[in-house]
């Protein structure tokens, strides 16, 4: 009976002990893709969260700030276990994240059930998060999918003359988004994308042969709306089999985190049209300051921030910023706390954004094509800036939901 | 009935009390889940243990059961969701990752070895695979979310205490389902057959038939695991029964020993422990190299895993037996040698 009293007592002393460090701190969670095909991207999203703080000199509302990271793999269970573990074990009462689409689907849902928590989207994009059953505590300052393609169907319908275009994209909700975002314009003005014609992958796959084997010959154009590992192997096997019709790049199909990486199919992206949150060569003092405190930062980082350092970022800064304006205070639970991000708008590296009433950002979004730069980076130059994109396009909230859950098959586009 | 040990009522008192000195997250997530990996890892134990069968598809057996609860059950996603009650659903559910077991026995038990490894692997990637781009059934890479536990009598079974309670309960009833089964004929023969299936044969044992019953019994395991899953996650995708999440399981049973059915249990809390907290110890961008290496270590150091650790330090630490009563024991006669038998029943140490 004594071994049982003492190990209790060391189980109890060991919970306690766990627990109560670090009381006097306010710990800020967060959570990225650090495994797996989206690792690369998850990184430079842990850049964009260490780049926020480090501005605040780690202190908000008067309190210091100590950042615990979390790591998922993109599947949507292990995403919440790392933001479970960060609410629920470490007393983080703040968790920035997730990165991918599903997986913010997965913490939305989760968040629900932690209505003292405040959870701050990463870069997850996924329409549904924010547009139907939103949670009342889950705050998106980044934009989503649909709305990073402001302005590139209409682009690629009267500039570029696509008629007909395939698209290939990765099979779950962030990129059936994408689609959704780029085809409404495209087809409203008169363009097709057969249903047979569409091709969904899973994430990390590796061989695309057979999908481009399959490509038909009689479209104008292949959207793609591949992310991270995915987009380098699809570009490089599709240079190698000799394809030649022009891309159209998803958001992160033709992104940093893709043009920084070697190999042959970087001359040919050249000229590929997209559209995204970012444009790496924006003519902007905000945007100028942003990459210069990236590049002194981290000198091992990519040439330009990509989109995932960025949205952290705006994320982190909005954590920070409505910290600020409570001081620091977050013993009611956080709803005062979560009152001051619904109503804040500040500043970003990309301009103004403010949150609509189901707290999805309103944002302005950049349309870009890639460019070899001065020192043989290839980069995103911009091409037109839509201003304040809303997660509606502008429509009545009840009117826009009519578009039906984005999915494979939506905009149907025959 | 045989005098039983004052160590394990001390492991009793100890997994008893344990949620109340532990917060929410110590008693689910923590220890709740590795209940529940245990469980399902024990599924993989049996078959490998006792019937010298690694079979790599008992986690896709579990996942089948809990993809069964929200497709019956219901769900929040809009796509099938029968909307049958409990009573029949975790029934049925278990039932089809017991045929699902038996059927991939089926296939794979007129192979030993790394061969039946190879056939039981693919079986879980096809499933994965397939999961991920049905979208009639399984509804895709997004699968099913919203999925929650049974309140009988307006007791919340999710909740952390009784969920706990609940997954201790199922770990406890199937190690010792375990370990009696393992002295019945039926758990004989098995050993039986492990060790030398001619001789088996010969004396009139289905060899077949034996392993198929084994796989089916071990199906029931891992349904019932794969249901405890589904409601501590209260969702199911592809993610969940994924090739790296197979390997954990066999991880976590060979970390643990494939000895005595409480080894997957011992392999899923060391799992558990470190794929949570490696990352608070180590720089973020190296923390699976910390969880690799402890496993090697382990496995380096004891090839009968955290049991045959515990059995070698016991003697200097003046501890009596926990392991003598073992279940799953070797002839020591090995005819067959292409069987992984030598490697995972350690009866000569």
């Amino acid at each position: 009976m004594k071994t049982c009293r003492l190990l209790l007592g060391v189980a109890l002393a060991t919970n306690i002990s766990l627990t109560a460090a670090w009381a006097e701190d306010l710990k800020i969670g967060a959570v990225a893709v650090l495994e797996g095909a989206f690792a690369v991207l998850g990184e430079d999203g842990m850049r964009g969260v260490t780049l926020a703080l480090q501005e605040f000199d780690y202190t908000a509302g008067g309190r210091n700030i100590t950042l615990i990271t979390g790591s998922s793999d993109a599947s949507p269970d292990s995403a919440v276990r790392a933001t479970r573990k960060l609410v629920e074990q470490d007393g983080a009462p703040i968790v920035i994240g997730p990165l991918s689409g599903s997986e913010g689907l997965a913490i939305r849902d989760y968040a629900k059930t932690q209505p003292n928590a405040t959870f701050i989207n990463g870069v997850s994009a996924a329409q549904d998060t924010t547009l139907r059953e939103s949670a009342e505590n889950f705050f998106r300052f980044s934009t989503e999918g649909a709305q990073w393609m402001a302005g590139l169907g209409e682009y690629v319908y009267s500039e570029k003359g696509y008629r007909t275009v395939a698209v290939l994209a990765e099979d779950y909700s962030f990129p059936y988004t994408q689609v959704f975002g780029f085809l409404e314009p495209f087809c409203r003005m008169g363009g097709k994308a057969p249903q047979d014609a569409r091709f969904y992958v899973p994430i990390g796959n590796k061989d695309y042969s057979s999908v481009i084997a399959a490509l038909p010959d009689d479209v104008d154009a292949i959207y793609v709306a591949l992310g991270g590992a995915d987009a380098v192997n699809f570009l490089t096997q599709y240079e190698q089999a000799g394809g030649d019709l022009p891309l159209i790049g998803g958001s992160i199909t033709v992104d940093q985190t893709v043009l920084g990486s070697e190999g042959r199919a970087r001359d040919f992206v050249i000229g590929t049209p997209s559209a995204g949150p970012i444009s790496d060569t924006w003519d902007d003092p905000r945007w100028a300051e942003f990459v210069a405190a990236y590049q002194a930062a981290f000198p091992d980082g990519f040439p330009s921030p990509s989109l995932f350092a960025h949205g952290y970022y705006v994320n982190t800064k909005a954590a920070l910023l409505a910290l600020d304006k409570v001081d620091g205070n977050l013993s009611d639970g956080g709803n005062a706390y979560r009152d001051a991000l619904a109503s804040l708008s500040f500043e970003t590296p990309t301009g103004m954004v403010a949150l609509d009433e189901r707290r999805n950002a309103i944002a302005d979004i950049f349309l870009t094509e890639v460019i070899e730069g001065p020192d043989g980076n290839l980069l995103n130059s911009t091409i037109k800036i839509t201003p304040s994109v809303s997660q509606t396009f502008g429509l009545p909230y009840e009117e826009f939901l009519k578009y039906g859950p984005v999915s494979r098959e939506n905009p149907a586009c025959e | 009935m045989k005098q039983v040990h004052p160590n394990w009522w001390l492991a009793a008192a100890l997994l008893v009390l344990y949620p109340f000195p532990a917060n929410d997250f110590f008693t689910v997530q923590i220890g709740a889940y590795s209940l529940i990996l245990g469980t399902i890892a024990l599924s993989l134990m049996i078959l490998a243990g006792y019937g010298g069968m690694v079979s790599l598809s008992q986690l896709t057996a579990a996942g089948l059961a809990a993809y069964m609860v929200p497709i019956l059950g219901t769900n929040t996603q809009g796509v099938l969701g029968f909307g049958w009650s409990y009573w029949f659903t975790l029934p049925v559910a278990v039932l089809t990752a017991a045929l699902f077991s038996a059927l991939v026995g089926l296939i794979a038990v007129r192979n030993s070895g790394i061969y039946m490894i190879m056939i039981t692997l693919a079986v879980a990637v096809s499933v994965f695979f397939f999961t991920r781009q049905n979208y009639e059934i399984f509804n895709g890479f997004t699968g099913y979310s919203g999925i929650e536990a049974p309140k009988p009598f307006g007791l919340d079974l999710r909740a952390p205490i009784p969920f706990y309670y609940l997954c201790l309960i199922v770990a406890v009833t199937f190690v010792l389902t375990t370990l009696y089964t393992a002295r019945t004929p039926f758990g004989l023969s098995l050993q039986a057959v492990r060790d030398n299936p001619r001789r088996a044969s010969a004396l009139g044992y289905s060899v077949p038939a034996v392993r198929i019953s084994a796989f089916f019994l071990a199906g029931i395991i891992a349904g019932v695991g794969g249901i405890m899953l589904v409601f501590l996650n209260g969702r199911i995708s592809p993610g969940t029964i994924g090739v790296d999440v197979v390997i954990d399981i066999l991880v976590i049973a060979v970390v643990g020993g494939l000895r005595h059915p409480i080894g997957p249990f011992l392999g899923a809390l060391a799992f558990v422990l470190l794929e949570n907290f490696a990352i608070d110890l180590i720089d973020r961008e190296r923390f699976n190299t910390v969880i690799g290496g402890a496993f090697l270590l382990i496995v380096l150091f004891s090839p009968d895993g955290l049991l045959g650790l515990w059995g070698r330090l016991k003697p200097q630490i003046g501890l009596a037996s926990m392991t003598t009563k073992r279940g799953s024991q070797s002839s020591g006669l090995d005819i067959e040698p292409n069987s992984l038998k030598g490697r995972l029943s350690n009866e000569n140490v």
